[in-house]
């Protein structure tokens, strides 16, 4: 059992856009939706300098920070190479035009 | 087909131009071939021109390494070290080479480059006779100067004198060789070929010039021992360097029967007479030339991979060259026609106390050709000016100073990147200092400005400091690398430039970005966060009411109409017109402050002000409660129009300055534009709104009002240039916005108008804006048309528009449910 949480429709993010998730004491989360309708949810906060990647621009699987435009790729969080630093990634998924989104991974599956 | 349906490919020759193809090559399809490389030397592909510091005794062999054995590896190349390919068979397809071993090639890549040139006279063979080509030239110079005293190097051009200097640092006696009048006579003036000889003789070189060699006589050992000239007289010399030029490598070429002639002859598109081998670098001959440098074979190797990748878009139209001497301590600089001629101006500079003397030759307006001598700082500059064939007129009688004297900020005039030691800070944006650029350049092998951004991030922000990271790049790497071509693609998506991607869209009636980039067929799915902003501005301004705008390829700042702060945090910057406020404006602006707790209030420096600190959900509210219009301070659109007090109050205004900025403000506030726009007005020549950097600046007279445009005040303090005089403010708001829709219709995006200007010229907006009233007028109406119910962006979103971006998603507990 995992405990995925309904957080909205696919349709309230915006293609090639995203949607900030807020959490009580613990960073915010970046759900971002590709031009494909993948769904991808980072934290939001670039390993560079911490800048917002919810509010960047993205192209393909990848968003470029709204600061300093360090590309980081959506599947894996990971700064695209010169750069180098990484933020965390959350399991996400669609079912029936809902996004689901897993915010710990359970202890024993 | 083989095994696991790739094509072949096999490059011939492991130098600079084939790994460079190669490199390009895998970056755009790195799966498309089955890649064989052969070298005949017995080393992984080297930086060639870094031979000259190795010499020096400034740089190490294993520092020169451009691709080493693990690259190859790693890209799963078949890498033949120390083979020499002897055969092509074109109706088999294999090559051969000197120890049989042979590969089949769907493709071939012939990068062979040059041959050093022979003297045909006596005594070439004997031992102790080098060329100067490769790295076992380079060790069998080392090794005969840790030997031997005397030194010969016949041929006093680039490579000769570099060979010379790098022996004289070895402790060798050299003497210098030369057949023509003056040193390195295809690159120099005989002024500047003077002062270069002087400082080598200082350096303890010697020299022969307009001296013709007959024979290289042998000592009792067989080595050679001495080297006798025409005029009958001798040198002794126990090591002969013979540099006197270079030949393209068409061996191979020619005996597979393909066309050569002073190089193996190619097309725009890297292609020989066979249309399934290409050749690149030194060796091929494209427009009837042969380059000698590295510059042009950058360019090559990108459209030869970009049709090996079976993109088919790319076509190399040639290359314009300069050249830099690598002898530290002496700075030499050449390019383009500096020999003048007819038609051509000179403005030379000569001190030759100082040991500098500089010549520009410009014909028609436009800068030809460049010789500096002993001050070289400028000299990317000029190649720049020369390459982009931008018109001087405007700049001409500061051009010998050099660019800072434009006035360049942020590096303290600091431009000498040779003088700078490694802790100096280049890019004061991203606080990268010399050193960090210097090592990049050596560690990662970079060549061009573009790899220096992206691996150092110094030059990739305002920009200001890029003359001195072209420079540290010549002076660390050697030549001029950065020799971008005038016609630049707009990013890496696609090989379109700004103008033509602006023609297609205008020409073809293209709507939306996908339909762009279907139409230029884009490399990427969904272009880059440099590209679609560009294209979404083309879009709505070439269409305006047509075309919709997409937020999501807009900046941030402009899809949330505020300027998002480091800590993610806004500003918001509410519109003044002109500069004037009221009591209620300023209670409503206290009170905000208050209400949503902003924590910082600033007067700006365009006469407004600004809340910095505002949450992004507390944005919408933040503007219900100003009630004041939109700043735009976050877009590429009308920023501000100062103004100063004016004939109202002030006691030498002789013009209504506020209002006529006011009038501007309120006609042109909602204006996208490829940059930023700022205006102002002042009511008389004493110019207290500093309308003379401004985009467009209007001032005052006792007969009307003279308007200035392409005036910038930020990286680069540009004066704005006089534009027309006119008498009425009807004619003020008619002129200014006609050259700002010009603008907007013309430029590119991210240049502002004092780019945009020079790009065209000032002779041209004359033409378009002064001498076509009919012209201007329909320039002015089309503007107002786009304008024309254009919304308060603020107001818009008051009223509820785009409302979730300000709202963040809250995972309710009831929302809860395990579906999985
Ligand atoms: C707020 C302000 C500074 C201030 O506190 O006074 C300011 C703040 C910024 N300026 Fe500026 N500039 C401000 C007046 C100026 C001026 C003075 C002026 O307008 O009279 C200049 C020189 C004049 C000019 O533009 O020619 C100026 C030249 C720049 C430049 C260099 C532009 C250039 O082409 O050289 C940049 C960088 C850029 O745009 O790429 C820049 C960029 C910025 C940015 C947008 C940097 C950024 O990308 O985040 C800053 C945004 C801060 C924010 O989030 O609010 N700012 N900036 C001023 C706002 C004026 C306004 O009311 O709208
Ligand atoms: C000492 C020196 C200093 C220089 N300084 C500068 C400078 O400051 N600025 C500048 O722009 N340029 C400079 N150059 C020129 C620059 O190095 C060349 O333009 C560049 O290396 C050409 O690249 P290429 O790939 O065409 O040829 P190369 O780099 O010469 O590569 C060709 C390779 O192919 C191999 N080869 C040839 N035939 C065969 C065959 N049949 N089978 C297998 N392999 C074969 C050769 O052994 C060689 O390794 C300098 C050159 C030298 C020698
Ligand atoms: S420019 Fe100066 S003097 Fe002239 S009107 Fe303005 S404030 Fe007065
Ligand atoms: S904070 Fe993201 S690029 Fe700097």
């Amino acid at each position: 059992m995992s405990n995925w949480l309904k957080i909205c429709a696919l349709d309230d993010i915006p293609r090639l856009g995203s949607r900030v998730l807020r959490r009580e004491g613990a960073p915010d989360i970046a759900v971002f939706r590709t031009a494909e309708d993948t769904v991808f949810a980072l934290e939001d906060r670039c390993p560079h300098k911490g800048g917002a990647l919810s509010q960047g621009i993205v192209c393909g699987n990848k968003v470029a920070c709204p600061l300093h435009n360090w590309n980081i790729a959506l599947e894996t969080g990971c700064a695209i190479a010169p750069d180098e630093g990484s933020t965390k990634t959350f399991p996400v998924k669609v079912e029936a035009g809902i996004v689901l989104l897993a915010l710990e991974q359970p202890a024993h599956v | 087909m083989n095994k696991n349906n790739k094509l072949k490919l096999v490059c011939v020759g492991n130098g600079m131009a084939g790994m460079r193809a190669l490199e390009e090559l895998l970056k755009l399809a790195p799966e498309l071939y089955e890649i064989t490389v052969f070298g005949a030397e017995p080393h992984p592909n080297y930086n060639r021109i870094l031979l000259s510091p190795v010499l020096a005794g400034e740089q190490t062999l294993p520092e020169i390494v451009l691709n080493d054995l693990d690259w190859y590896k790693n890209h799963n190349i078949t890498l033949h070290l120390g083979k020499k390919i002897t055969e092509i068979d074109r109706v088999k397809r294999v090559v051969r080479a000197d120890d049989g071993s042979e590969a089949p090639y769907d493709r071939l890549l012939l990068a062979t480059g040059s041959n050093p040139i022979l003297l045909p006279i006596p005594g070439m063979k004997l031992p102790g006779v080098l060329t100067y080509r490769d790295i076992a030239d380079t060790e069998g110079m080392i090794a005969a100067a840790a030997q031997y005293k005397n030194a010969v190097v016949i041929g006093g051009g680039l490579l000769g004198l570099e060979a010379a200097n790098g022996l004289k640092l070895r402790g060798m006696d050299v003497t210098v060789i030369h057949l023509a009048e003056w040193l390195m006579e295809r690159q120099l003036d005989r002024t500047a070929a003077g002062l270069l000889q002087k400082s080598l003789e200082a350096k303890g070189l010697k020299f022969r010039l307009a001296t013709q060699t007959q024979e290289l006589i042998a000592g009792e050992s067989g080595r050679v021992a001495a080297v006798k000239f025409r005029d009958g007289s001798t040198v002794a010399a126990d090591l002969v360097v013979v540099a006197i030029g270079i030949r393209p490598n068409t061996e191979l070429a020619e005996k597979a029967g393909l066309h050569c002639n002073r190089g193996v002859v190619v097309s725009d598109t890297m292609q020989t007479y066979d249309p399934r081998i290409y050749a690149v670098g030194e060796c091929a001959n494209h427009r009837g030339i042969a380059y000698g440098l590295v510059a042009p074979l950058f360019d090559m190797a990108k459209v030869c991979a970009n049709h090996l990748a079976q993109m088919g878009i790319g076509r190399y139209t040639g290359s314009l060259t300069s050249t830099k001497l690598k002898v530290t301590g002496i700075d030499l600089f050449s390019a383009g026609n500096f020999q003048g001629g007819d038609g051509t101006e000179d403005i030379v500079l000569s001190d030759p106390i100082r040991g500098v003397y500089k010549r520009l030759v410009i014909k028609d307006d436009r800068l030809v050709g460049s010789v500096l001598y002993g001050d070289t700082v400028d000299g990317a500059w000029y190649f720049k000016l020369l390459r982009d064939g931008r018109k001087v007129a405007d700049i001409r009688d500061k051009l010998m100073f050099g660019e800072s004297n434009l006035g360049d900020t942020g590096h303290q005039g600091q431009n000498r990147a040779a003088a700078m030691s490694d802790d100096m800070e280049v890019c004061g944006c991203n606080g990268v200092c010399k050193g960090s650029i210097v090592k990049a350049i050596k560690e990662k092998g970079l060549f061009t400005l573009d790899d220096v951004r992206k691996h150092t991030k110094a030059s990739s922000s305002c920009g200001s400091c890029t003359g001195l990271v072209e420079q540290i790049l010549m002076f660390t790497a050697g030549g001029d690398y950065s020799a971008a071509p005038a016609v630049k693609p707009m990013c890496g998506c696609t090989d379109r430039t700004h103008a033509e991607t602006r023609a297609a869209i205008r020409d073809h009636e293209l709507l939306t970005i996908p339909e762009v980039m279907k139409f230029l067929e884009w490399r990427t799915p969904n272009g880059c966060a440099s590209c679609r902003p560009a294209l979404n501005y083309y879009l709505i301004s070439t269409w305006p009411h047509r075309a919709k705008d997409d937020p999501q390829s807009r900046f941030i700042n402009e899809r949330a109409h505020a300027n998002i702060q480091k800590d993610s945090t806004y500003s918001v910057i509410p519109r003044m017109w002109g500069g004037v406020t009221t009591a209620d404006e300023l209670r409503r602006i206290a009170d905000v402050v208050d209400k949503y707790r902003i924590p910082t209030v600033k007067v700006t420096g365009g006469q407004r002000i600004d809340l910095l600190g505002v949450k992004k959900e507390d944005l919408p509210a933040v503007w219900r409660d100003l009630d004041m219009p939109s700043g735009h301070a976050y877009a590429k659109a009308l920023r501000t129009v100062k103004t100063c007090v004016g004939a109202e109050w002030c006691r030498f205004g002789v013009q209504d300055s506020t209002k006529m900025g006011q009038d501007l403000e309120r006609g042109l506030w909602r204006m996208y534009a490829p940059h930023k726009v700022k205006l102002a007005v002042s009511g008389c020549p004493r110019n207290c709104a500093e309308s003379g950097i401004k985009d467009v600046g209007v001032i005052g007279v006792d007969s009307g009002w003279e308007i200035y445009v392409a005036g910038n005040g930020g990286i680069k303090t540009e004066v704005a240039q006089f534009l027309v005089k006119v008498k009425t403010a009807e004619e003020v708001l008619e002129y200014s916005s006609a050259f700002l829709q010009l603008y907007r219709e013309e430029g590119w995006y991210l240049e502002r108008t004092v780019h945009y200007v020079h790009r065209v010229g000032l002779d041209y907006v004359k033409q378009r804006i002064l001498d076509d009233a009919a012209g201007r007028k329909a320039l002015y109406e089309r503007l107002l048309y786009a304008l024309k119910d254009e919304p308060d962006p603020w107001a818009e979103r008051v009223a509820g528009a785009d409302r979730a971006q300000f709202q963040p998603l809250q995972p309710a507990a009831s929302r809860e449910g395990a579906t999985a």
